[in-house]
């Protein structure tokens, strides 16, 4: 039972099997467990970036080939249900067709990037895909009359997933079950049943093609798989997945702009998380994006009172280094340190651990 | 480079044909432009101002095409360089304000190079530390670099946040710059002028370097077959990081040009031209500094037309000129052999 759900990709190490239960149990118990709305949203971004991360897992960790295209497919997928709410109606049919016009619109794109440069080197491929989710985020913020440019677009969902709305009378655990709540659930499960998705791709027949690709893409051609099929297909199968996460997000958040969804500091967040937790393994994507994700929400916390005690005690340049904007710096220094150090990152030490 | 010819005694050496195809591209692309625009004095000012842009771009991308060319290796921070030049000549207008401020026209220039010569020596400096500490141990390895790189690429722009503070810092041209030269109806900016001059100069000693000199004959040698001049006795290595403290100060030297022309300071200004640096050397086949040159002053001119005639379309416009220019050669337009 366990290993057709895992896809027989077990953890393989304590430690990590223990902290990916705390994450699952946190996660699937967000609403019992940490009251409030802040907890919530911090969840509810780590669902949605679990996906995101493994999505892009698929493309850098399994095929070896780097992206930086991945927000662009984050952003079709959230202006997919921003565009069709708007315009429509907060209908559960009107999301549906918004979902599959970003689906099918995020797919064409990445099979037309991939045929256009993945036939040459991985670096080309960078180069590209940077410029033209760059030139995408632009025609994003200038088609005013569609995607509402920089303010974005905000919009009403469903009905049944608004706040407003109660699924029963009497609270359950002492929480009221409000369409919050159901949406939180509506994102944890499709995240769930993603994640295991992509664990089914990575572990079958195919997902063994991409990791020799990954390892000598000569041989692989040689061996008589089509290089280039096989990553133009996990590029769109990537590609498909981070719309799906964008839809989640959108949902969400009620509200899909250019900074939100496009903007390259996003990208940058994705490549931190997927070589923080470890490329080439998924669970890696799952303490990544946790990890990365609460020490966005609550690392600044301590580091704006760290930097608050040192410029009180009267030491020049060091608050600056310490201030709370500057989280990203440490995190920059932790990413080359474990590209150096460990590029197998958190997955692999643990499991290391067990040798 | 395709301009091999060589100078030397050797006579009967058979010459490389020019391929000036390229170059052409230059002066039709202006003239298929003239009529669309319309009016000739608003087609001086435009053609002027890409100019300007392309001279700016050009030398901001340079280091990057040669050092990629020689050693494989490219640099996604490049961008950092850009960054950094421009806010460190931020320290040299510090005692220098006087200068800016005064009518004088020579204190004006005077300033002008002070900032580029401090910004120049700080990213030269910043370029070998750069490759020390963050390219060498990844040589060879194209993943490794793209996303160590990146990860010094975010270092370092939050460095500039710790050092200069987060908000954009406003910058003023220095006083005789500002304001426009007037022939007829077409107004040029001063300030594009002389960066159109300043980049043309640039292109000048960067040629006869690579062209007629025996360092540049061994950079020129390196990127076709780096093995080869290894094994002729040279050490590439000591050659490549020349080479990349040489782009790194051409990146602060661009960087300064283009902070002045745009007159704000922000941390994320070198990461954005940086998209346009890569499109450049794409067009300009990667590791070929002529075709750079070309790529820059193409992408600059489409850029600045586009803009004007369809405003929406600017930055789409360098990706289809990408896309096109792809399709015709695929290497770019100035393949460097075995890339």
């Amino acid at each position: 039972m366990l290993n057709s759900i895992l896809s027989g990709d077990y953890p393989r190490s304590r430690p990590l099997a223990i902290l990916l239960g705390l994450v699952l149990i946190g996660l699937a118990f967000a609403p019992f467990l940490f009251p409030g709305s802040q907890p919530l949203n911090v969840a509810a971004k780590i669902c949605v970036f679990v996906i995101l991360v493994a999505s892009y897992d698929l493309l850098l960790g399994y095929t070896g080939i780097v992206s930086f295209a991945h927000t662009m497919f984050y952003g079709i997928g959230g202006y997919g249900v921003a565009i069709a709410m708007y315009n429509f109606s907060a209908t559960w049919p009107a999301l549906g067709i918004g979902i599959v016009i970003a689906l099918i619109l995020a797919i064409l794109l990445a099979l037309l990037i991939g045929l256009f440069s993945l036939r040459v080197r991985a670096i080309f491929f960078a180069m590209i895909t940077l410029a033209v989710a760059s030139a995408f985020a632009i025609l994003a913020s200038q088609l005013n009359e569609i995607t509402g440019g920089e303010d974005g677009r905000s919009y009403r969902i469903p009905e049944m997933l608004r706040p407003a709305f109660r699924l029963f009378d009497d609270p359950v655990l002492g929480v009221n079950i409000n369409g919050r709540i159901l949406t939180y659930y509506l994102i944890f499960f499709s995240a769930l049943f993603l994640f295991l998705l992509a664990l089914r791709v990575v572990n079958s027949p195919f997902g063994r093609v991409l990791q020799a690709i990954r390892e000598n893409d000569f041989r692989a051609e040689a061996l008589g798989y089509r290089v280039v099929v096989y990553r133009s297909i996990a590029n769109c199968l990537s590609a498909g997945m981070a719309t799906l996460a964008g839809v989640l997000m959108a949902l969400w958040l009620r509200y899909t702009g250019p900074d939100t969804t496009l903007s390259f500091a996003i990208m940058i967040d994705i490549l931190l998380m997927v070589v923080i937790g470890g490329m080439g393994t998924l669970y890696g994507a799952v303490l990544g994006a946790a990890i990365f994700i609460l020490a966005q929400n609550y690392l600044q916390v301590l580091m704006g009172q760290f930097s608050g005690m040192l410029e009180s005690a009267g030491i020049p340049l060091l608050p600056n280094l310490f201030h709370a904007d500057r989280w990203l710096l440490w995190l920059g220094i932790l990413f080359v340190l474990s590209v150096y150090f460990f590029p197998v990152g958190i997955v692999g030490k643990l499991r290391q651990l067990r040798k | 480079m395709t301009a091999v010819a060589g100078n030397t005694a050797s006579t009967t050496l058979p010459k490389v044909r020019v391929d000036y195809l390229p170059v052409l591209l230059v002066p039709i692309l202006m003239l298929v432009a003239l009529p669309l625009v319309g009016s000739f004095s608003t087609w001086v000012t435009l053609t002027v101002a890409a100019l300007a842009m392309g001279m700016m771009i050009f030398l901001m991308a340079s280091g990057l095409t040669l050092v990629f060319g020689l050693m494989d290796v490219l640099n996604f921070g490049h961008g950092v360089f850009i960054s950094f030049g421009a806010y460190v000549s931020l320290i040299a207008l510090g005692p220098l304000a006087g200068w800016v401020e005064s009518t004088n026209l020579w204190l004006n220039v005077g300033a002008l190079l002070a900032c580029i010569l401090v910004a120049m020596l700080v990213t030269g400096a910043l370029g070998y530390a750069f490759e020390r500490v963050v390219i060498r141990p990844v040589y060879g390895q194209h993943l490794k670099q793209i996303l160590i790189t990146m990860g010094g690429m975010i270092v370092a722009e939050q460095m500039i946040h710790v050092i200069w503070g987060a908000s954009p810092i406003p910058l003023r041209l220095p006083e005789g710059l500002r304001g426009a030269i007037v022939i007829g109806d077409a107004a040029m900016e001063k300030y594009r002028v002389i960066a159109v001059v300043l980049g043309l100069l640039v292109f000048g000693v960067m040629h006869l370097i690579l062209n007629r000199t025996k360092l540049g004959l061994l950079i020129r040698a390196g990127v076709e077959n780096a093995e080869m001049v290894e094994a002729l006795g040279y050490r590439i290595r000591r050659l490549f990081v020349g080479v990349f403290i040489a782009g790194s100060a051409l990146a602060g030297l661009g960087g300064v040009l283009w902070a002045f022309y745009r007159q704000t300071l922000t941390a994320g200004m070198g990461m954005e031209v940086n998209v346009l640096i890569f499109i450049v050397i794409i067009i300009g086949g990667l590791g070929s500094v002529g075709g750079c040159f070309i790529g820059a002053i193409l992408v600059a001119l489409v850029a600045n037309y586009t803009g004007f005639l369809a405003p929406k379309l600017a930055l789409g416009s360098s990706i289809l000129l990408m896309v096109l220019i792809l399709l015709w050669r695929p290497q770019g337009l100035y393949p460097v052999a075995k890339r």
